[in-house]
């Protein structure tokens, strides 16, 4: 594990450094598939930044929100930088909805603008289990085996080399997939379908998983709650991209 | 192609979502497993109890952790040249002294095996500090606590397990406040 990388008297914690990494990569190739799709790159990137911007204010907000009458004593702590002091999910919706708006106003199409945000996904979720292991967090269930390795005073399965690898596996199926013409939206939600999948596979070789109702592991439940709603709309989005298809034919050669 | 076909996509659907399901319920957690913060073993990190030591304090004397157990307690690591540590030790002297009487106990543990004694000494009178400062001479603390970077703080619930970790600073009294207040609303 590397949290921590000392360059002179510069200490630069590794794991915010490769979620930067990742975020840098993914808006590239969001771009880059943004082009190919014969959309606005530009368009399509700053969507991507206003909900990452929004996202982390937001999310601030939210936290701040939590604890009002301290953070009302002492506003100046709403610019700190600690990533500690963030409130996640309504962080996320809240990015999600003011990514919606920008889409909406700048009149991006809906399906080709998610599915040139795919690959964006697949980079962060490669983004995410780098921090992991730099950090050690999201470590694995104590295991003996060949490959275990020794964290946190116990060996252990390598649960973030175990997501590593699932990432790459997602990044690698996505780049299989845009090579098929499929609907507009469907990569963008196999590619969420297969982070969903990794993750219910995965998570079960984790030591610090939040436990829910009947002693089952909470992400392994929202996975699969994730991975229904992914296979429900792609079928969905197909059916009227095929009937969308079919009503063009029929006025072109009625 | 697999979606158009809709019988072998609701069957692929069906048995994606039976093998997830079961894969679920096989790999649920044992009751006889199920972690318990203190039943794991001692490391600083969150979830985990947090390493205890014993350390002697710089107005004399000793200090355990285990017994400031039932309170909640935070632990900064720090250094007399330590920028960020002399920005945020005053907010952390505010917070001991606005939650000491709600079941805060502070303990300042000074890097003493990479300062010396007398400038943490000047150190603590330059800032009025009243809050207990501890002397890690030989590093052992620092150790345990796998020190990454100066400040750095634990903040350990009446349980005796460190419910979070900062690395770095300067942390001011807001952000501290928000993360002892929900640990000191918990029952002793």
């Amino acid at each position: 594990m590397f949290p921590i990388l000392q360059l002179g008297p510069l200490a630069i914690q590794v794991p915010g450094l490769a979620l930067l990494i990742g975020v840098w990569v993914g808006l590239a190739l969001a771009e880059k598939e943004a082009t190919r799709l014969k959309l606005n790159p530009d368009a399509v990137y700053s969507l991507a930044f206003t909900g990452l911007v929004a996202g982390v204010i937001g999310a601030r907000l939210a936290y701040a929100a939590r604890y009002l009458s301290i953070y009302a004593a002492e506003p100046l702590s709403l610019f700190s930088l600690n990533p500690a002091t963030l409130a996640p999910t309504e962080g996320m919706l809240i990015g999600l909805i003011a990514a919606f708006v920008y889409g909406q106003r700048n009149k991006l199409p809906l399906r080709p603008t998610l599915d040139a945000l795919a690959p964006a996904l697949a980079i962060m979720g490669i983004a995410v289990a780098a921090a992991h292991f730099a950090s050690g967090d999201a470590f694995g269930a104590s295991a003996r085996l060949p490959w275990s390795i020794y964290l946190w005073d116990d060996y252990r399965h390598p649960s973030q080399v175990y997501e590593l690898i699932g990432a790459v596996g997602v990044l690698g199926l996505w780049w299989a997939m845009k090579q098929r013409r499929l609907p507009p939206g469907i990569n963008f939600w196999a590619v969420i379908a297969l982070s969903a999948s990794a993750r219910i596979f995965l998570e079960a070789f984790r030591g610090d998983s939040l436990i829910t109702v009947g002693n089952l592991r909470a992400a392994q439940a929202w996975g699969l709650i994730v991975l229904t709603i992914c296979l429900l709309v792609m079928k969905a989005w197909n059916q009227k991209a095929a009937a969308s298809a079919t009503a063009l034919e029929d006025v072109q050669h009625p | 192609m697999l979606l158009q076909d809709s019988r072998r996509w609701w069957t692929f659907t069906a048995i994606i979502l039976l093998s997830g399901a079961s894969w679920t319920w096989l790999s649920r957690i044992p009751d006889s497993a199920a972690p318990n913060g203190a039943d794991r073993i001692a490391s600083p990190r969150e979830g985990f109890p947090a390493p205890g030591f014993t350390l002697p304090t710089l107005s004399g004397g000793l200090t355990t952790l285990t017994e400031h157990q039932g309170k909640v307690v935070l632990v900064n690591l720090w250094a007399s040249w330590c920028g960020p540590c002399r920005a945020e030790m005053p907010a952390i002297q505010k917070l001991y002294e606005a939650n000491r009487e709600r079941g805060l106990e502070v303990l300042a543990v000074n890097s003493t095996f990479q300062d010396n004694e007398d400038d943490a000494r000047s150190f603590v009178q330059n800032l009025n500090l009243t809050l207990p400062v501890l002397l890690d001479k030989d590093g052992s603390v620092s150790h345990r606590y796998l020190l990454r970077a100066l400040p750095s703080t634990f903040i350990i619930d009446r349980k005796g397990i460190i419910r979070a970790v900062i690395v770095g600073g300067p942390v001011s009294e807001a952000v501290l406040q928000t993360k002892i207040e929900p640990l000191l609303n918990e029952a002793p």
